[in-house]
């Protein structure tokens, strides 16, 4: 199964742009889409997934123009959105075996069906419309709706929003015992933990750019620099001190301190993902016009 | 969780349109036996209303027979109350996300409108049978043939079919679940203004060609005509409204469900 994901010059604009030129390829793991609200990562989780069609550029997956070909490209990848996309009215069961006979499983829907419902701890609430159930269980109902067939690549988008810590770390759970089985995983996030804990590779969206690409390390690399923090007798940070982490700059960093803050004690950081995060975003922000 | 491997997945090939119809054909099946209160509603109230009209207004609007004439306007009533859920339905889809999903499906997802449409026909079908066995049992006697009351029931399962399909276009184009519901009114206030309930001889000389020539008009003047034998039957006036709503829903539906999916 091919799970290749090729993007080429996509652009996209609602009066402004939204997306403007993306280029980008995907081989295949966990991929995760990080950007600030706005930036795009529904815009174009939207054109991916056929929803909408982008103003220039095209987009494969496993090989196939989703522009070209829209409806054979639908049969290599399922969604799951922000919103969930269940029918309140029918039970779980009748969901899964519902779409199972559309994606074409004929007889076999409702054997995948209660596979799907045991594997998502669901068996029980299967009987129960939808209307009755938790936040959670929507989440993973929607997720096992996206898992009735083997897709190729699999868009979640911001998956975890709203959840829980628990039903946080089962969909996590999920998407690893997914992902170790070949298909290609499409994340947009907004919480850096999310990309930290289950993606390969990270890529940082604003607005309609790509401005960072890599592990979550060669992101962090990226923005490089030691922070130096000011501490209290009981070690909280008073003050911070971004440097460059050349000696030069520590040394004109500790000159710079104020006669009152002699007394404190002094620490080296490496910035986090989160420091990276906001680095990244925002030093785009005060270059671009 | 544990692992994914044992059930094998296959790959998704998708289904025609024919099979995809049937299963929303299914589907909106399932949402109408559920909804228990709707089906409740759909048949009560012009239940209610045959009732309400036979012994409480009829001895006042015609003090002989108004039974044989309130019938047919009582069943376009009903056909009325039912198809205007199909906005709610439709309407639901779309803000709620259903169709969001179905629009990612290898299958033709226009298709989950013919599951409402025919949905609907069935249970406003089953609704008007209702109305008529009521009909019947307080009195009720028409003197159609066999082939006149196919065509009398011919002719109202055409008109649910055009006023369903109008309604589904409300349901595309409507903003949200409560103005899809609201326009449901427009159906309810058709049948008072024809010869449904009082004859047009009654309204004022300037509303009688609106009476007679809106939409509902000459189908309640045909119903009657086929089943009770009173008056010429316009069938053909009755099939061309009909039609022609069918023919606009389909053109408004091509044009809005395009335009429904960036909300």
């Amino acid at each position: 199964m091919n799970g290749t994901l090729e993007i080429s010059g996509l652009s996209k604009s609602y009066r402004e742009p939204v997306l403007d030129h993306l280029d980008l390829t995907i081989d295949g793991g966990v991929f995760a889409l990080l950007g600030p609200n706005g930036a795009g990562k529904t815009t174009l989780v939207s054109i991916l997934t056929t929803l909408v069609r982008p103003d220039s550029g095209c987009a494969r997956i496993g090989g196939v123009d989703i522009l070209a070909s829209p409806r054979e490209a639908r049969r290599l990848f399922a969604a799951t959105g922000q919103e969930t996309t269940l029918d309140d009215l029918l039970t779980g069961r009748e969901n899964l075996v519902m779409l199972g006979r559309l994606l074409g499983l004929g007889r076999g829907a409702s054997r995948r069906a209660e596979a799907l419902l045991e594997q998502f701890d669901l068996a029980p609430a299967g009987r129960r419309p939808v209307a009755t159930y938790s936040g959670g269980m929507r989440r993973r109902l929607d997720l096992a709706a996206s898992l009735l067939t083997r897709p190729a690549v699999l868009f979640l988008d911001e998956p975890t929003t709203g959840l829980d810590p628990v039903s946080r770390n089962r969909v996590w759970d999920d998407v690893r015992a997914l992902a170790a089985t070949g298909t290609t995983v499409f994340l947009t996030t907004q919480t850096l933990d999310e990309a930290e804990s289950l993606a390969d590779r990270i890529a940082v969206l604003r607005a309609g750019r790509l401005v960072a690409d890599g592990t979550a390390e060669e992101l962090i690399a990226a923005v490089g620099g030691q922070r130096l923090s000011l501490l209290d007798s009981e070690g909280i940070e008073v003050r911070g001190i971004d440097t460059d982490g050349t000696a030069a700059s520590l040394a004109r960093a500790l000159s710079s301190l104020h006669a009152h803050e002699e007394e404190l004690h002094v620490a080296l950081r490496s910035p986090s993902l989160d420091d990276a995060f906001i680095a990244l975003t925002q030093t785009h922000q005060e270059v671009a016009p | 969780m544990t692992s994914l491997a044992p059930s094998r997945p296959s790959s998704a090939h998708g289904v025609g349109p024919w099979r995809s119809s049937g299963v929303f054909i299914g589907r909106s099946l399932r949402h109408s036996l559920r909804d228990g209160e709707g089906m409740l509603m759909a048949v009560a109230l012009p239940v209610m209303m045959l009732l309400l009209f036979t012994y409480v207004f009829g001895g006042a609007i015609i003090a002989d027979g108004y039974v044989d004439f309130v019938v047919p306007g009582v069943i376009l009533t009903c056909a009325g109350f039912g198809a205007a859920s199909v906005a709610i339905s439709v309407n639901r889809d779309i803000t709620l996300g259903a169709m969001r999903r179905f629009r990612t499906l290898p299958i033709i997802s226009a298709t989950v409108l013919a599951g409402h449409v025919v949905a609907s026909v069935l249970r406003n079908l089953v609704a008007t049978m209702i109305v008529i066995l009521v009909a019947l049992a307080i009195g009720f006697r028409p003197s159609a043939t066999v082939l006149e009351w196919f065509a009398a029931l011919g002719l109202v399962a055409v008109w649910i079919l055009a006023i369903t399909a109008l309604f589904a276009c409300i349901g595309l184009a409507s903003g949200s679940v409560e103005a899809a519901n609201g326009y449901g009114f427009i159906l309810l206030f058709l049948p008072y203004l024809s010869s449904a309930f009082v004859p047009i001889g009654t309204m004022p000389s300037w509303l009688q060609p609106i009476a007679t020539h809106q939409p509902m008009g000459p189908l309640v003047e045909a119903i009657r005509a086929l089943l009770t034998g009173v008056g010429e039957a316009p069938v053909l006036a009755s099939l061309a409204w009909s039609c022609g709503i069918i023919a606009l829903s389909m053109v408004l539906i091509a044009l809005a469900l395009p335009r429904s999916k960036d909300r």
